[in-house]
Order: structure tokens, then C-alpha cells, then sequence
């Protein structure tokens, strides 16, 4: 049986023989985008590349929104391939609906996520679809539409990166993040 | 049983060299190394002869050629301290040496200056048994695009000795996630189809997914999560330029071009609903939505001649292939059957081979092809978590992500359509996924 084996050290621009590697520069962050543009279109970005740093990615909203008992809760665990809510999920998301619906002015983001295992699209659909179970729990008692917006992010932002069932069981999640800090205390669970 | 194609075990070797060198590269860019873990059985002896090069900018043309030829798995090498002679042109070379040798086949050559500042590339493809030439060429150009005149040499000699169009002068973009404290980076990376001359032309601390080249190679699409909103962009690769093109409530995503450039297919869930495919014309922004189904609808890739759209559906309760036209109201067709998860579905710019990702039985995510003439289907590649296939131009070699064991970083990897030949392009630091496999560079 033929085999071979032949290592290459790729390494661009460390030893002169390709154009260096470059970091694009990076525009103001208060930068406009145009929207449905397309090329040809209004655009923005600078020369030699765009730049999206933000503030940082991480769950630092979680912090916001009311602490006490279960509304401290903000994450939703799932099972393999499915949008039903488990365990003290269903009290947790019971707690936030009560909150949200006390308070009107309370606004949250409900991010859904995979584990990585399968194709990266198909997961965004699974993280929806499970940002949309806890959207339509917390509707059903008691909040309003307005108070809730959705995003997926499917297996690209997982809680544990190690590529085992314990990291995947932690990164099948809904994370509900309140998006202006409320400082009246929370009624007490009736 | 369904057969998989593997009959040469990968070979993992790590073989350290010239890391040094790299401490002039910028620290929060991963290089890429590339790592031939597969051959063909019965690889053709070649000969690369290092060429004469006055000027040089210390690019060895015939090493790059050598290493563009044996990671095909089509091709051996012969040894640089095996060679017989160093000849530079037809006149000089012995055939009987070389043949002796064991080489079917060599490749002399010359890197000169001509007119204008450029440089020329002179190289001639020789059968050692007959003494004939098979190809001759002149690739004249700047004397910074000579690795890429070296690619175009290897895209010559694959071509007149196996019939296909060779792919080693071509681009891919993929997504780079690197450490940044303890903090994460995103960055849309575009390299030579090797891993070499990478440039950045995105950085995040958001994710950013889904890139996908435009039948022109001017463009790149891609998915990104600024401040928390998907939303897709369409970015010139050449000056960085972007312009957002989708940024609705709910899931913007998996941007896929027509083949004639001028509409890119997304998927749309607005904020309460199934995500479904929508067609987005680029000259008018003007929306139209083909899928209908209660389920998740997402992954389009086109057919050739843009008639047709493949994409992921889960209305059968579990995920698989499904064609639907594209215009409004045509009817859907179910492409796949074999296994129970089918997803991620790129088709082969022949038009002839769906890749997609498939789970086994034993909850392996692998990399696999249909014929969509026979329905043949065939796992391709061995892996536990390998997904996001992307086919090469000329539709011999598909490039995908890798996820190699418990505690090990994404790589990129490619395989050959027939299985047999693969590559693995490892990060120096961080994971790379999402590997998008340009045009061919007109």
C-alpha cells in the first residue's frame, strides 16, 4: 500500500516568500451601515478591509435585570435535537414571563444555541427554534411581543468549547438577557 | 453497509520546523499548515527540476510546483538529491538519466526578467520515456505574484497529464477564531488554496459564519452577529468595501450567489416564524420567497444553471436534502434518503455531486457525495465532527471543517471526490471552520 507522508510549515509572509499577512485597519465603530445595499450599493468600510469589533461578546447583559430567586436563572436547558423546555426550565421561564409581565418597560434577548455537532446553518434553525419555544412560553403567560426580541446563534457560541456530552449539554441553551437594567424590585412570586 | 471510501489510513505527522521564523507575523493572525494525509496507490513519478531563477524573490517555483503536484495524490516526486542533472531547458536534459531515475515525466524551467520591470516564467513538461514535450508555457507577471505563477504551472501540468483542470491557482476564505485574552476573535480570512498569502479581511469579537464566494471572485458574502443581530453583507474582497444586505428580525443567514452574480439566496425567519429561502435580487434589494413549510428551510446551494435550488429541510421530521426551482411556486423534490441526518449540501460546480454532512449510525458527522444521476452515495471522509463542505472549482476536491478529537482546535481538510486523497491545513494557534473554495482566477 502506497503511502506518504509530506509536512509543509505554510508559513506566509515569515520567511519572505508571499505577501505578508495583514490586519485590515479599523474604522470608527460608530460607523454607519447602509442597509439592503448590494454591490454597487451605498457601502461602508474602509480600505484594505471592514472591522466589527463591538464591545465584547460574552454574557456580560446577564448581570442586567432583576436577581431574585429564579429570575437570577437565565439560561434554558435542552435535550439532543430538541426545542421542548426541560427541567426547571419551565419554572425559570415562568418566573421571567411573571417579570416581564409586571413590568412593561422590561425588554429581553433570547439567545438560542446548539451544541456543534452537524452543519452550522441547520443549527441557527435549531437555535431558533428553541429561542421561539421560550418566546412562546413567556407570551403565553403573560408578556407581550414587544418585550422580546430573538437571535441564533447556533453551535457558534457555546458556554463550554471541549467537544465532549457534558460541554455539548451545557451549550444546548436558551440564554434570556435583559437589555435595560431594571432597578425596581420584583414583585413577589404569588 | 454502505461503502466508505478510505482504503490509505490518514497519517498524522507533525514535523516542527521554521517556527522561528514566524515571529514576524502578526500575533493574533494563525498561520495554516498543510499536511498531505492520504495518497492515491499508483501516483505518477514526476521530476521538478528547480528552475533558473535571476530575478528571484526567494520563491522556489519548482518546490511549489512539487508540493502543489504530490498533495494532489496523484503525483510522486523525485528527490532533489536524486536528480541526475539540473537542466533548465529541453536542450540540456539526458532523457536516459532520467528515465533511469524512475521519472515518467519532468519539468524544466526558467524565472527571467522581461520588459517593463515583470518577470517571466518559462517552464516545459517532458515525457522522459518518448523525449517529447507535452507542455510549454510563459506565464509573464509582477515579480510579487511568482507563487502564483507557480500555481498556474501546476494547474498546466495536472491538466495535461490527468485530463482535469487543475485548482492550485485558486483562493478559499474560511473563518478563524484565535484567543484574545479571555475573550474570543472572529476573522474572515482570504489565502491561496494552499494556505499561503493570507489576508484578513474581517475581525470580530462577534461570530461571523457562512462565507460564500460570487461567480466573479470580486465578492464574499457572509453571515455576521454585530452587536447581537444576524445580519449577511456582501464585502469586495480587493478593497474591503461592504455593504449590509440583510439585517431582519430572526435568522439571517446561509448566503449562497446565482451563478450569474446577481441574486443571492438567504435564509429568513423573521421574528416568529420557520426560517424559509428567499431569493434577494442585489441590483433592486426586491425579496421573494420559495420555500413554504413549516420546518426549518435553510443551506441553499444553486444548480449550474441557476435553475434549480438544494437545500436543507427538516418537514420530514429529521434533516435532508430537497430541490425546489427557483421561481415562486415550483414544486420540491426530496434528494436524499440514505441516513437519517443529511445537511450543509454543496453542489459540485459540474453540477454532477451533492457533498453534504451525514451522521452515521454511530453519531459520526461526516462528509459525503451523491451522484445525482445514479444516487450513488458515498462517505468520503472518517471523521467524528466534520461538516461544511466546499468543492474546489474544477469539482475534484472537496475542502471541509475537521473537529479531530476531544481537546483538539477546528482544522480545515480536504478530500478527494473519490475519497482516496486528502489534505489537512492546520492553525497555528486557534480554530479555523467554514471553508469557502473559490472560482477559478480568470
Amino acid at each position: 500500500m502506497y503511502r506518504r507522508t509530506l509536512v509543509l510549515m505554510l508559513l506566509a509572509g515569515c520567511l519572505g516568500l508571499a505577501a505578508c499577512a495583514h490586519k485590515p485597519p479599523k474604522p470608527s465603530p460608530e460607523q454607519q451601515q447602509s442597509t439592503a445595499g448590494g454591490p454597487g450599493a451605498e457601502s461602508q468600510g474602509a480600505e484594505g478591509g471592514a472591522n466589527a469589533n463591538g464591545g465584547p461578546f460574552g454574557n456580560q447583559n446577564s448581570v442586567a435585570g432583576p436577581q431574585q430567586g429564579l429570575l437570577a436563572k437565565r439560561t434554558v436547558y435542552f435535550d439532543f435535537d430538541s426545542a421542548v423546555i426541560k427541567g426547571d426550565g419551565t419554572d425559570i421561564v415562568a418566573a421571567h414571563a411573571k417579570y416581564l409581565s409586571d413590568h412593561a418597560d422590561a425588554r429581553v434577548r433570547l439567545e438560542g444555541n446548539t451544541d456543534e455537532r452537524g452543519s452550522p446553518e441547520y443549527n441557527i434553525g435549531l437555535g431558533m427554534r428553541r429561542a421561539q419555544a421560550v418566546r412562546q412560553a413567556l407570551l403565553l403567560q403573560g408578556a407581550s411581543a414587544s418585550q422580546i426580541t430573538v437571535v441564533s446563534y447556533g453551535a457558534e457560541h457555546p458556554v463550554d468549547p471541549a467537544h465532549n456530552e457534558d460541554a455539548w449539554s451545557k451549550n444546548r441553551r436558551v440564554d434570556i438577557v435583559y437589555l435595560t437594567p431594571n432597578m425596581q424590585p420584583p414583585q413577589a412570586p404569588q | 453497509m454502505r461503502p466508505t471510501l478510505r482504503p490509505v489510513a490518514f497519517l498524522r505527522t507533525f514535523l516542527a520546523v521554521l517556527t522561528a521564523a514566524c515571529l514576524t507575523a502578526p500575533a493574533a493572525m494563525a498561520q495554516l499548515k498543510l499536511e498531505i494525509t492520504s495518497g492515491v496507490t499508483n501516483p505518477v513519478p514526476i521530476a521538478i527540476v528547480p528552475f533558473a531563477e535571476s530575478p528571484t524573490d526567494g520563491t522556489d517555483v519548482a518546490d511549489v510546483v512539487q508540493h502543489d503536484l504530490v498533495g494532489s495524490g496523484r503525483f510522486t516526486a523525485l528527490p532533489r538529491n536524486k536528480m541526475p542533472a539540473t537542466p533548465t531547458s529541453p536542450a540540456q536534459v539526458k532523457f536516459a538519466d532520467w528515465k533511469a531515475a524512475g521519472s515518467d515525466y519532468m519539468v524544466v524551467g526558467q524565472v527571467v526578467p522581461v520588459a517593463g520591470g515583470q518577470i517571466a516564467v518559462d517552464f516545459n513538461l517532458l515525457n522522459t520515456l518518448t523525449g517529447q514535450s507535452i507542455a510549454r508555457q510563459r506565464f509573464t507577471g509582477s515579480a510579487a505574484a511568482l507563487r502564483n505563477a507557480a500555481h498556474r504551472v501546476s494547474d498546466v501540468i495536472y491538466q495535461a497529464i490527468t485530463g482535469i483542470r487543475g485548482a492550485f491557482a485558486t483562493r478559499i476564505a474560511y473563518v478563524a477564531v484565535v484567543p484574545d485574552g479571555a475573550e474570543q476573535r472572529f476573522q474572515l480570512v482570504i489565502a491561496d488554496a494552499d494556505g499561503y498569502n493570507q489576508h484578513l479581511i474581517l475581525e470580530s469579537r462577534f461570530p461571523i459564519m457562512s462565507p460564500a464566494w460570487s461567480p466573479d471572485g470580486q465578492w464574499i458574502a457572509y453571515v455576521s452577529f454585530e452587536n447581537h443581530l444576524s445580519a449577511v453583507y456582501v464585502q469586495r474582497v480587493q478593497s474591503g468595501q461592504r455593504s449590509r444586505v440583510s439585517m431582519r428580525a430572526g435568522i439571517n443567514g446561509a448566503p449562497a450567489w446565482s451563478p450569474d452574480g446577481r441574486r443571492l439566496a438567504l435564509t429568513l425567519s423573521g421574528d416568529t416564524g420557520h426560517p424559509q429561502i428567499y431569493l434577494l435580487d442585489l441590483s433592486d434589494q426586491r425579496l421573494t420567497r420559495l420555500t413554504d413549510s413549516p420546518s426549518i428551510n435553510t443551506e441553499a446551494t444553486w444548480s449550474p444553471d441557476g435553475r434549480f435550488i438544494y437545500f436543507t429541510s427538516d418537514r420530514a421530521g429529521e434533516p435532508q436534502i430537497y430541490r425546489i426551482g427557483a421561481t415562486p411556486g415550483s414544486p420540491t423534490q426530496r434528494i436524499t434518503f440514505t441516513d437519517e441526518y443529511n445537511a450543509g449540501p454543496h453542489l459540485s460546480p459540474d453540477g454532477k455531486l451533492l457533498a453534504m454532512v451525514t451522521r452515521d449510525d454511530g453519531g459520526n458527522y461526516r462528509i459525503a457525495v451523491q451522484n445525482l444521476a445514479t444516487g450513488d452515495f458515498r462517505v468520503l471522509t472518517n471523521g467524528r465532527l466534520d461538516t461544511s463542505p466546499s468543492f474546489a472549482p474544477n469539482s475534484a476536491t472537496i475542502m471541509y471543517a475537521e473537529r479531530p478529537g476531544q481537546a483538539q482546535a477546528g482544522i480545515l481538510a480536504t478530500i478527494s471526490v473519490d475519497g482516496l486523497t486528502g489534505l489537512s491545513l492546520k492553525p497555528t494557534q486557534g480554530e479555523v471552520r467554514d471553508p469557502a473554495w473559490g472560482p477559478f482566477i480568470q
